[in-house]
């Protein structure tokens, strides 16, 4: 009986492996995506490297030493033209925009009366930067009149963070929550596209030996349920296959691209998310080091062991659950058209897991719905992991949760898989029949 | 032990539809079993049972003396009556892979394949793939595989479907051969010239009943009803002449051709002594024809069904 499964492993595999389109896909998938990675890299480099110009009409007396260049921006200062003069030359000389400063008696007044002149509709960050530099003026300004100086000023202007750290007593950084659920995001996400695209290929192959209607004389050799485990590993072996030359090319080819690119792929996560006035608070150096510290600290303390452990197990449960599922619906349809109405309520869960997981779980990795989804056996596979790089027991997923999560994943497994099976062994020999749930229920009972 | 395959009041039904009620068959050993039965009678529920697909709700099966059991699948063919093979595989790689999964070693499978890719003359597709073959030589590929592990019991389904007249011999012959080597084979067709040809013993089944089994020559003889072709030449008036059969026989039907003076006419006797007749037909005219009607497995067929939906 295992002689008989092994062939049907090694047959799908092959079968698998030697697909034209597979072989396709196993070689461009990752010329694609790292070609993607290369392209999107090298627009953000170009957009970086684009420095905005914002030319100043100041009639004022103040504000003249504040507006200092920064990566993004230059200021050039214009003199004795007026405003209209100004603007036709801007215009064409093709600048971002101009900023003018009216003559006023106070700097409040010359506040209230300025304006920024674009070509179209300014960029969001620059007028935030713009306000920011006369805003911080006007502060100094108002309280000087209430006697501040402008050392005690600046004493005061010094930024704030709060420092973190758990009960234990270990220093905490800000994020730290969100990385380690990205990480588990990724296995998470691995494991949902894993399961669309191989259990996809496990239901066209049961539909091809349907519609070839070389089934019947298998199934003459072997029982139902073999061909349709034989089917399944050989898929997955096959999808791991493809998996692993994809990671390993993948990687190959980036590190070749940022070599011969020189692409600093740092920069492009940086950039995007650097709130208006960071470029202040860069000055402490020594912190930041220490953070950094922190960080790593951090991404190692991550469980990785326990991680590795239960991607594996989440992974080979969860797919067994899906792909017989697949396996099923192909049984049940005489053709891909018709696996529609089937493979929508398979995938909601799957989406559902992702999102939850990216929306709750980053937040609050340990409150009710992450807690309620990790359990939830269709959902759990990704929602856990996401959980997991919190490491178990104390701050962390308590140790009930894992093991009920993963005894509940092999109960359904066991269920969903005798299920499918009953399906299988059903549909397979069916032909001409389009199938409704109240068909497929009907089959459960043969 | 006589039989290779016994069946005892197998039902199956799949919800409210009832595929087979309480079948009960005896199939003896090296011979040629003719199924049959109109489309949807329960024929492929019936051998989907003995090849294990699907399993009997109530009843019993014993194959060679012993219940059915998961390790007489490697002693059983099956040419399924929906068939087909995988497409993009090369034909030997799928004739290999079929074997094994019958329970042969793979250096076996090919020496055997090799033989009857010869014997059928087709060694040289073995490279090809499924795709590129017609439905003909499909056809030879599957059924050399479903006799390749060299089952004691082989089922056919509609075997002669998609084969052209050529091929459809060369394949019957090739039953016939197995037959002679000692194979039982189970013949599952709703063809009755087919099955005159092939078939020692049948099974009629009609809507999931057994409605008749035995010795197709037994059977025929059971079906003969004393109804006689005779042909006459006559040299007296034909008029005359039947009018005085008429008195005496119970005359179906009657034909007269006057060029030729010949009288055709079908007659039932009450019972299966014909010297009497012959006697007295002899002294009229030249008596040119006289045989018995046997009924085809045709008749039988169509009559027997006929026979059971009016009993209803």
């Amino acid at each position: 009986m295992i002689g008989k499964l092994g062939l049907i492993i090694k047959r799908e595999y092959l079968a698998k492996v030697r697909n034209r389109s597979f072989i396709v896909m196993t070689i461009l998938s990752p010329l694609l995506i790292v070609g993607m990675i290369v392209l999107i890299a090298y627009l953000t480099k170009i957009n970086d490297n684009e420095k905005r110009v914002i030319s100043i009409l100041n009639e004022s007396a103040f504000f003249h030493q504040e507006f200092k260049p920064t990566e993004q921006i230059s200021y050039i200062h214009l003199d004795g033209i007026d405003l209209e003069e100004a603007k036709d030359s801007i215009n064409s000389m093709g600048y971002y925009g101009l900023l003018y400063l009216p003559y006023g008696k106070d700097a409040e007044t010359v506040a209230k009366s300025a304006y920024l002149y674009t070509k179209d509709n300014p960029n969001t960050q620059m007028t935030q930067h713009l306000e920011g530099i006369i805003q911080r003026r006007l502060r100094q300004g108002r309280l000087e009149k209430l006697g501040v100086s402008q050392d005690q000023f600046s004493q005061v202007e010094q930024p704030f963070e709060i420092n973190l750290a758990t009960f234990d007593g270990e220093k905490s950084v800000k994020g730290i929550n969100e990385i380690k659920a990205f990480i588990g995001g990724g296995f998470g996400y691995a494991i949902m596209m894993f399961i669309i695209i191989y259990g996809g290929f496990v239901m066209r192959s049961v539909i091809e030996e349907k519609t070839s209607r070389i089934i019947e004389v298998i199934i003459s050799s072997v029982k139902p349920f073999q061909l349709m485990l034989g089917k399944i590993i050989g898929t997955s072996l096959a999808g791991i296959t493809q998996f692993t030359i994809w990671l390993i090319s993948a990687s190959l080819l980036l590190f070749l691209a940022v070599m011969l690119f020189g692409i600093d792929l740092g920069s492009m996560a940086n950039n995007t998310n650097m709130p208006p006035g960071a470029m202040n608070e860069m000055s402490q150096l020594a912190t930041m080091d220490s953070e950094m510290m922190t960080y790593a600290r951090e991404i190692l303390d991550i469980p990785w062991g326990l991680l590795i452990v239960s991607f594996f197990i989440y992974f080979v449960l969860g797919y067994l659950i899906y792909s017989s599922i697949y396996a099923a619906i192909g049984a049940a349809v005489d053709n891909e058209t018709d696996t529609q109405q089937f493979i929508f309520p398979i995938i909601l869960p799957l989406m559902l897991a992702i999102y939850v997981g990216f929306f709750s779980v980053f937040s609050n990795p340990h409150g009710p719905i992450a807690v309620g989804f990790s359990l939830f056996p269709l959902t759990s596979p990704i929602v856990m992991l996401m959980r997991l790089p919190g490491g178990i027991g104390e701050g962390g997923v308590p140790l009930w949760q894992l093991l009920v999560s993963i005894g509940l994943l092999i109960i359904t497994f066991l269920g969903i898989v005798s299920l499918a099976a009953k399906i299988y062994r059903v549909g397979i020999l069916m032909y001409g029949k389009k199938p409704t749930y109240k068909e497929l229920i009907k089959w459960l009972r043969y | 032990m006589d039989n290779i395959l016994v069946a005892k009041n197998v039902s199956k039904s799949y919800g409210n539809y009832t595929a087979l009620s309480s079948i009960s068959l005896n199939i003896p050993k090296n011979c040629i079993y003719g199924l049959l039965g109109p489309n949807g009678a329960g024929k492929t529920s019936f051998i989907r049972i003995i090849n294990q697909i699907t399993h009997p709700d109530t009843g019993e099966i014993l194959f060679n003396g012993e219940p059915l059991a998961p390790q007489h699948i490697s002693y059983i063919g099956y040419l399924p009556e929906e068939r087909g093979l995988y497409k993009s595989m090369k034909v030997g790689e799928q004739a290999l892979y079929l074997a094994q999964l019958k329970g042969l070693s793979k250096a076996e499978a090919k020496k055997r394949l090799k033989y009857w890719f010869d014997r059928l003359d087709i060694g040289d597709w073995w490279n090809k793939k499924i795709q590129e073959l017609s439905k003909g030589m499909a056809q030879k590929i599957q059924f050399i595989v479903t006799v390749l592990h060299e089952p004691k019991l082989l089922i056919f389904d509609e075997p002669f479907s998609g084969f052209d007249p050529i091929n459809a011999n060369i394949i019957k012959d090739e039953i016939l051969q197995l037959k002679e080597k000692g194979t039982s084979i189970i013949f599952s067709t709703h063809r009755m010239e087919s099955v005159e040809e092939l078939c020692e013993y049948i099974a009629l089944i009609h809507k999931s009943e057994k409605i008749l089994d035995g010795k197709l020559s037994e059977i025929k003889k059971a079906y003969k009803n004393n109804v006689f072709n005779v042909g006459l030449e006559i040299q007296q008036d034909v008029d005359a002449l039947m009018g005085n059969l008429n008195k005496n026989y119970n005359i179906l039907s009657s034909s007269f051709d006057g060029g030729e003076n010949q009288l055709d006419f079908r007659v039932q006797l009450p019972s299966s002594h014909t010297a009497g007749i012959l006697a007295e037909l002899s002294s009229m005219a030249n008596v040119n024809r006289f045989e018995e009607t046997i009924p085809s497995a045709n008749d039988i067929f169509i009559q027997t069904v006929n026979n059971k939906d009016n009993d209803r």
